[in-house]
C-alpha cells in the first residue's frame, strides 16, 4: 500500500512536470507566469534526484556505504573530518554557488526565456550534477586528490598540466569579467559606489573583531556585518542626495577598474582573517538570505513574464552579445547548468569532509540542482522586466547609439517598445541617474529583483531594494576576486617554485609581491580592456569564460568516463560520455565561430580586421581611433587563447580515448589508483542526521 | 514529552549552524586534541583559541575555495 501511494505520487510529480514544461515551451504570444518555470524546474529536479542520481549512485558508481570514507581514516580534526552530511552540503553549496548562475541567464534572456531555461534545466539534470557527483565520487576514492592530481595519476601528465593551465586561465578570465560586471554597475552611480566601498571597511572590522575582540565567534561577527551592511545600503542614499559628497563617487568606468585592481592587490597580499575570511563570511549570509528572499517573493508575487518564449536573435543579431543560438545560449548560461569550476571544490575540501559514501548523491547531485534552481530564478528575475526595458539596459552604446532616443528608436525598430521617458523614470525610481548601456546583467538583475521584491514587500522602496540587491551582487563578485586571486598566486607561486625554490615559498615577501602582481596584471588587462571597449567588453570576455569553463567540465568528464572505462564499466560510461560529447561539440563550435567567423561581432580576427582598415582609412571617430590599436591586438590574443582552450581540450581528449581504447583491447594502462577498500568503524548515525 | 523533543530537536538543528558557522570549530579541534594526543608524553600544547582561528582561516583559504 505504501509502495503504491509512492508510485502514485511519481506519477503526479512526472505528470504535473509535464505539463509546466510544455505550458512553458508551447507558449506563444501571451505572456505566462514564471510560477510554471518553478513548477516545471522542481518536477524535473525531484525526478532526477529520485531515480536518475540514485540510478548512477547503485549501478554505476556502485556506492558502498561500509567502506570507511577518506575523513574517517584520515581524520585529523582539521581538513580531514567526518562531518554531518547537512553540514557538507551548506559547505559545499556555498562553495560552488557564485555570481556565474546570476550573469549569465540574464544575458542568454536576449533569445528569450526559453532556450536559457530549458539549457538550465537538461544541463544540470544531465550534465553538471553528473559532473559534480561523480568527480566526488571518484576523489573521495583517491582520498580527497584534486582534479589535476587525478587526471595525471588516471590519463596522464598531459591531462594534469592541462587541467592546471585551464584552471589558472579561467581564474584571469573570470576575475576579469566579474570585475567588469562590478565596474558596470558602480559607474556614474554615486549610491552603487559608496555602498560597495562600504563593503571594504566592514569586512575589515569585522575581520579585526573575529581575531582580537571576540575570536572565532563568527555568527556573532558575521550578524553585527550584515546589519552594518544594510545601514550601509541606506548610507549610500544619503551620500547620493548630498551635493558635496557625491562627488567624490561619481566615477568613470576607468578610476574605478583602477580602483578594483588596486583593491584586488591587496586583497592578494593581506593577511585572510583582515579581509577575505570575513567578506565570505558576509557575502554567505548575504547569498543564502537573497536567494531565499527571492524565492519566497517570486512565489507571493507570482510574476508574469514579459519577454518572448523565443526572439529574433536566435540569428546571431542580438544586441548583448552576437552569435546564434547553437552554440552561444550554452556557453552563455555556463555555471547555472554545467561547470567545470565545481569539479574543483568536489574534489577539494569536499570529499574530506564526508561521512559516509551514501552522502555523495545528495551532496554531489543535490547541491548542483539547487545551484541550477538559483540560475532559473535569475532568469525569472531578467524576463519580468518588459523587453523593451531589458534590452535599453543591456544593449552597449556602441550597439544602439550613445544617445537615449537614439538607443529607444533602435530597440522599438526591433519591435520592443519602450521609450526615454520610461527609461528616466524608471532611472528616477532605482535611484540612478541613466539606465541606459549599464550592460554586464548586474543592474538589469538588479531592476528585476527590485521590481519583485518592491511588489511583494513594498512599493515605496525601489531605489533601497535597487541598491541593496547591486550590494549583494558586488560584495560575492567581490569574494570570488579576493579568493580567485589569491590561488592565483597560489598557483602560480607553486609552478615557479619548479624554477627557483625561493619564489615557490608563500611566506617569501617578494615573491608574495612578484606573484600577486602578475597575477592581478593578468586580470587587470583584460578588465581594463573591457572597460575602454566601446561595445562593453562582457560580449568578448564573458564567451571566453564560457568557452574556458565548458573546457574545464569536458577535463573532468574525459577523467571520469576515463576511470569509468579503466573499472570495466564501459557499458555505463555514456553516463559521462554523452555529456562530454555534447561540451565538446558546443565548445568546439562556438571556438571555432569565435575564431574564424566573418561576422565582426562574432569573430575575433574578423572584428580585428574591420578595425584595422577602418583605422587605416580614417574612418574612425578619435576617442575611437585612440583605442584601436590596443582593442586589435586585444582580439588577436583572445583569438589565440580561444584557440590554446580547444586545443587543450582535444589533447585531453585524445588522451583519454587512447587510455579507453588501450583498456578495451587488453593492453597495459596506467593502474587504477583507487585506495583499497576498509570496513567502516564509524557509528556515523550522530554525525549523519 | 512533546516539549522535550522539540527543545532537543532545536538543539540539534543550533549544533549543525554552529558547525556550518565555523562557530564550534574551537570545540572539535580540542576534543580532537584530548581524544588522540593528549595521552601521549611529548604532545604539543593545545592551541588557544585565538592562535587555532588564525591557522583554521590560513588553512581554509590555501585552495581553491570559491566558485563562479
Amino acid at each position: 500500500m505504501h509502495k503504491n501511494i509512492k508510485f502514485i505520487l511519481w506519477i503526479l510529480v512526472g505528470l504535473l512536470g509535464t505539463f509546466a514544461l510544455s505550458t512553458i515551451a508551447l507558449n506563444r504570444g501571451e505572456s505566462i507566469n514564471a510560477l510554471w518555470l518553478i513548477t516545471a524546474a522542481t518536477c524535473i529536479y525531484a525526478i532526477a534526484y529520485r531515480f536518475y542520481a540514485a540510478w548512477i549512485a547503485a549501478k554505476v558508481l556502485v556506492i558502498d556505504e561500509t567502506r570507511a570514507t577518506p575523513a574517517e581514516r584520515l581524520d585529523n580534526g582539521r581538513d580531514f573530518m567526518p562531518t554531518n552530511k547537512w553540514v557538507v552540503f551548506g559547505h559545499h553549496f556555498a562553495a560552488i554557488a557564485g555570481p556565474g548562475p546570476l550573469v549569465g541567464p540574464t544575458l542568454a534572456a536576449q533569445f528569450g526565456y526559453l532556450p536559457g531555461t530549458l539549457w538550465i534545466l537538461i544541463g544540470a539534470v544531465l550534465g553538471g550534477a553528473v559532473q559534480d557527483m561523480v568527480t566526488l565520487f571518484f576523489s573521495t576514492r583517491r582520498n580527497g586528490r584534486s582534479l589535476g592530481q587525478m587526471a595525471r595519476d588516471e590519463i596522464g601528465v598531459i591531462g594534469g598540466t592541462a587541467a592546471l593551465i585551464g584552471t589558472f586561465l579561467i581564474m584571469i578570465i573570470l576575475i576579469a569579467v566579474l570585475g567588469l560586471v562590478v565596474v558596470n554597475a558602480m559607474k556614474h552611480s554615486p549610491w552603487a559606489t559608496s555602498t560597495v566601498a562600504a563593503t571594504i571597511p566592514i569586512a575589515m572590522l569585522i575581520g579585526l573583531y573575529m581575531r582580537h575582540i571576540r575570536p572565532g565567534r563568527v555568527m556573532e561577527a558575521s550578524a553585527i556585518g550584515v546589519i552594518l551592511l544594510l545601514l550601509s545600503v541606506f548610507a549610500g542614499g544619503w551620500i547620493d542626495h548630498n551635493e558635496t559628497l557625491r562627488v567624490y563617487f561619481d566615477h568613470d568606468g576607468l578610476p574605478l577598474a583602477f580602483a578594483i585592481i588596486v583593491y584586488g592587490f591587496a586583497a592578494a597580499v593581506l593577511p585572510v582573517w583582515l579581509l577575505l575570511a570575513p567578506r565570505d563570511y558576509l557575502s554567505t549570509y548575504m547569498k543564502l538570505g537573497t536567494v531565499i528572499l527571492l524565492a519566497v517573493a517570486i512565489v507571493i508575487l507570482r510574476p508574469d513574464i514579459h519577454m518572448p518564449a523565443i526572439t529574433q536573435f536566435t540569428d546571431g543579431t542580438g544586441p548583448i552579445f552576437g552569435g546564434k543560438l547553437f552554440p552561444f545560449v550554452f556557453i552563455t548560461i555556463a555555471c547555472g547548468a554545467i561547470s567545470g569550476f565545481h569539479a574543483l571544490i568536489a574534489s577539494g575540501t569536499t570529499p574530506k569532509l564526508l561521512a559516509n559514501e551514501r552522502d555523495i548523491r545528495m551532496i554531489g547531485y543535490g547541491a548542483m540542482l539547487l545551484e541550477s534552481f538559483v540560475a532559473i530564478m535569475a532568469m525569472i528575475a531578467a524576463t519580468v522586466l518588459e523587453p523593451g526595458v531589458f534590452f535599453a539596459i543591456n544593449s552597449p552604446a556602441g550597439v544602439v547609439g550613445k544617445e537615449a532616443i537614439d538607443a529607444v528608436a533602435k530597440i522599438n525598430s526591433w519591435g520592443f517598445a519602450v521609450s526615454v521617458e520610461q527609461m528616466n523614470q524608471l532611472a528616477k525610481d532605482m535611484g540612478e541617474s541613466s539606465l541606459f548601456a549599464r550592460t554586464g546583467g548586474a543592474p538589469s538583475l538588479a531592476v528585476g529583483m527590485a521590481s519583485i521584491f518592491g511588489n511583494a514587500f513594498g512599493k515605496g522602496l525601489l531605489a533601497l531594494w535597487y541598491h541593496f540587491a547591486i550590494m549583494f551582487e558586488a560584495i560575492f563578485i567581490l569574494t570570488t576576486l579576493d579568493a580567485g586571486t589569491r590561488v592565483g598566486r597560489f598557483m602560480l607561486q607553486d609552478m615557479l617554485g619548479n624554477f627557483n625554490k625561493k619564489l615557490g615559498e608563500t611566506s617569501y615577501t617578494p615573491s608574495v609581491i612578484f606573484t600577486s602582481s602578475l597575477v592581478v596584471a593578468g586580470w587587470g588587462y583584460f578588465l581594463y580592456i573591457g572597460v575602454i571597449d566601446p561595445n562593453g567588453g562582457v560580449n568578448i570576455l564573458w564567451p571566453l569564460f564560457g568557452i574556458a569553463n565548458q573546457m574545464l567540465a569536458a577535463i573532468a568528464l574525459c577523467v571520469a568516463t576515463g576511470i569509468l572505462v579503466k573499472n570495466g564499466k564501459l557499458k555505463y560510461a555514456w553516463v559521462t560520455g554523452l555529456p562530454l560529447a555534447w561540451l565538446i561539440a558546443i565548445t568546439t563550435s562556438a571556438a571555432y565561430l569565435k575564431v574564424f567567423s566573418d561576422d565582426i561581432r562574432v569573430g575575433f580576427f574578423a572584428a580585428a580586421n574591420d578595425l584595422s582598415t577602418k583605422l587605416a582609412a580614417g574612418l574612425l571617430p578619435p576617442e575611437k581611433a585612440a583605442v584601436a590599436p590596443q582593442l586589435i591586438f586585444n582580439q588577436h590574443l583572445d583569438a589565440y587563447l580561444t584557440l590554446f582552450f580547444v586545443a587543450m581540450l582535444w589533447i585531453v581528449m585524445m588522451d583519454m580515448l587512447i587510455v579507453c581504447t588501450r583498456r578495451i583491447a587488453g593492453k597495459p594502462v596506467l593502474p587504477c589508483t583507487e585506495v583499497a577498500h576498509t570496513e567502516s568503524q564509524l557509528n556515523n548515525a550522530w554525525v549523519r542526521d | 514529552m512533546l516539549k522535550k523533543l522539540i527543545l532537543k530537536k532545536l538543539r540539534h538543528c543550533w549544533h549543525l549552524i554552529q558547525q556550518l558557522s565555523g562557530d564550534s570549530a574551537y570545540a572539535q579541534y580540542l576534543q580532537h586534541h584530548a581524544d588522540f594526543h593528549a595521552s601521549s608524553v611529548d604532545a604539543p600544547a593545545a592551541l588557544s583559541r585565538k592562535d587555532f582561528y588564525k591557522l583554521w582561516q590560513d588553512q581554509k583559504w590555501t585552495g581553491i575555495k570559491r566558485c563562479c
